[in-house]
């Protein structure tokens, strides 16, 4: 069963993300989880190339989890909302 | 055999049923995907859904006023090839999963949040697959 950190680390690492939320959206069973991505890597990339950059980077790490939600954000509209 | 399914209170809509080779998961997803301007597989069916998110996103088709007579929905629960053929086919990890003409468009996320900023809205009505 995958933890929270690990979709942390990463996506840190393989994405670059400057800025990473995990949440178990479970409620206990931890077979779900939703996750908040800000990387320079989304800059200029629409929603769909966004998920499928997500999606390879903890591929093996969906397959293990019922459920796995995202939202991805460029640095500087990450910004424009905090 | 892939069996499409149409939501009932679309009034309009028609029953199809696809036949298909067994190892030929392929051409039958490719011939799924051709079957409706708008095609949605999913877990369960649209009057019954079998998860929250396929219930979701066929209640946001729903407000959005997509033609039932130009929409078809495909259980993947109904079929093991299936549900394992279309992650690999779109190379989407998860279900739903809609087509806009032979587009693929997103999974569950996608959907929301573009009903959320209407750019959903804008390509359905691009797309000509609303109720007019």
């Amino acid at each position: 069963m995958p933890k929270p950190q690990e979709f942390e680390k990463r996506l840190k690492s393989e994405l670059h993300a400057e800025h990473v939320e995990v949440e178990d959206s479970s409620g206990g069973c931890g077979q779900a989880f939703a996750v908040v991505v800000v990387s320079d890597l989304f800059e200029g990339k629409n929603r769909l190339a966004r998920h499928r950059l997500v999606n390879g980077a903890v591929k093996d790490l969906i397959t293990a989890v019922h459920s796995f939600t995202q939202k991805n954000y460029s640095p500087a509209e990450w910004a424009a909302q905090h | 055999m892939f069996r499409s399914i149409l939501r009932p209170q679309f009034a309009s809509a028609r029953q199809q049923f696809f036949r298909f080779m067994s190892k030929e998961v392929r051409q039958s997803i490719d011939a799924a995907v051709k079957s409706a301007p708008v095609v949605l597989f999913m877990k369960g069916t649209p009057e019954s859904p079998a998860c929250g998110f396929s219930r979701n996103t066929i209640q946001i088709l729903g407000y959005q006023g997509v033609d039932p007579s130009k929409f078809a929905a495909y259980n993947v629960l109904e079929d093991p090839e299936l549900r394992q053929g279309i992650k690999e086919y779109s190379d989407w990890p998860t279900v739903p999963q809609l087509y806009i003409n032979k587009e693929f468009v997103g999974g569950h996320d996608i959907i929301v949040q573009m009903s959320e900023d209407g750019s959903l809205a804008d390509l359905l009505e691009t797309e000509k697959v609303l109720v007019q």
